[in-house]
C-alpha cells in the first residue's frame, strides 16, 4: 500500500513515461457533494492491448525484467475499491491510456490525497521531453498548470531551470492554496 | 491565482546568460540516479529524489545531474540511490532518507568521501 494516493499518482504516471507519451493529463476532482475523489491520468503513449490490460492488474504480470511482480496498478486499484470507489483502464495501442480512480472521499480507508504538489512537481522536472496538463479541482473551483503554456511563455529556458522549478513549485502551492482554502484533503 | 507574467521575468532573465547545461560536455559528469519504480516511490524516493535535485542546485553543483530510473532490482533496499562518477565504480546507496540524501551530497558529492556504513556492501546481503 502507498501511504499517500500522491505517490500512487506518481507511480501511475511513470507507467505513462515508460510507454513514450508525449502529453501526460493528469486531473484531480474533488466533489464534496457527490463524496468522491476522482483523479484521470490520461497518456499519449504506446497504449496497450486488450489483452494487456485483462492482465495489467493482476500483481504478477509486469513488463519489465527486473522483477517478477508489478504492484503498481494492483496497489491503486485496491487503494480505490476499498474505499467504496471505481476503477477503470481504457487504452489503445498506439493512441495511449486512461486510468480512472474514484475513492470515497470521506470514507475512514481512504489514504490522504497527500503532497500532490510534490508530485506533480517532481514529474514536470524530470521528464522536461514530456508536457503535462495538470487540473486541480475543488467542488466548482478549479486551476490548470499546462507545459505548453509555460514553454511557450519560456521561449526554449528549460523547465528544470532552478528559478523556473521554484516558479512551477509556487504556482503549484499557491493556486491550489486559492482553490481549495488550504484544507488538507 | 499565480500570474504567467511572472514566468516571463524569469525567461528574460535567464535569456541573458549563458547556459551551461547546453554544451553536452558529457565527459566528467557525475551521475545521481533515484530508483522511482512502485518499490522506491512506496518506500519514500520522492523526498529523496527532491531532496538531492535542491542539494545539487542549493551547492550549485554544476557537473553533477540527479535523474531518476525505474526498478534497479533490490526492492527490500529502497529508496536506492546510485552515484556515477567516470572512471570510478558505481556506489550504490540503501535505505536513503532526505537526511541521508543530505550527507552525501556534502560528503560524497562534495568531499569526495563514499558514505560506507549507508552503501548496499556494507549491508548484509
Amino acid at each position: 500500500m502507498m501511504p499517500e494516493i500522491s505517490m500512487n499518482v506518481l507511480d501511475i504516471a511513470e507507467n505513462s513515461i515508460r510507454a513514450e507519451a508525449a502529453l501526460i493529463e493528469i486531473g484531480v476532482a474533488v466533489d464534496e457533494a457527490a463524496d468522491t475523489l476522482t483523479i484521470v491520468i490520461k497518456d499519449d503513449g504506446c497504449g496497450m492491448t486488450k489483452e494487456q490490460v485483462a492482465h495489467v492488474e493482476d500483481p504478477f504480470f509486469t513488463t519489465r525484467t527486473t522483477r517478477k511482480v508489478g504492484l503498481g496498478v494492483p496497489f491503486y486499484k485496491m487503494a480505490a475499491l476499498s474505499t467504496g470507489g471505481d476503477f477503470a483502464i481504457e487504452s489503445e495501442p498506439g493512441k495511449g491510456t486512461e486510468v480512472r480512480a474514484v475513492f470515497g472521499l470521506s470514507h475512514i480507508d481512504r489514504m490522504p490525497l497527500g503532497d500532490i504538489n510534490g508530485t506533480i512537481h517532481t514529474l514536470i522536472t524530470f521528464n522536461t521531453h514530456i508536457d503535462f496538463r495538470y487540473t486541480y479541482r475543488y467542488n466548482d473551483r478549479e486551476f490548470v498548470l499546462d507545459t505548453r503554456e509555460f514553454r511557450e511563455i519560456l521561449e526554449g529556458v528549460p523547465l528544470d531551470t532552478p528559478e523556473v522549478s521554484q516558479y512551477i513549485r509556487d504556482y503549484l502551492e499557491e493556486n491550489k492554496t486559492e482553490t481549495d482554502g488550504g484544507v488538507s484533503i | 491565482m499565480k500570474s504567467l507574467a511572472e514566468l516571463k521575468a524569469i525567461r528574460e532573465k535567464m535569456q541573458g546568460q549563458v547556459n551551461m547545461r547546453d554544451g553536452g560536455e558529457d565527459d566528467g559528469r557525475v551521475r545521481v540516479v533515484v530508483g522511482m519504480a512502485t518499490c522506491g516511490i512506496a518506500s519514500g524516493a520522492r523526498p529523496v529524489l527532491n531532496k538531492l535535485a535542491e542539494e545539487v542546485q542549493n551547492k550549485k553543483l554544476a557537473n553533477v545531474t540527479v535523474t531518476q530510473t525505474g526498478c534497479i532490482g533490490l526492492c527490500q533496499y529502497e529508496p536506492i540511490v546510485e552515484v556515477y562518477e567516470p572512471g570510478k565504480e558505481k556506489v550504490t546507496y540503501v535505505k536513503m532518507t532526505p537526511e541521508k540524501a543530505e550527507e552525501i551530497v556534502e560528503q560524497h558529492l562534495i568531499r569526495g568521501t563514499v558514505l560506507g556504513k549507508y552503501t548496499l556492501s556494507s549491508t548484509k546481503l
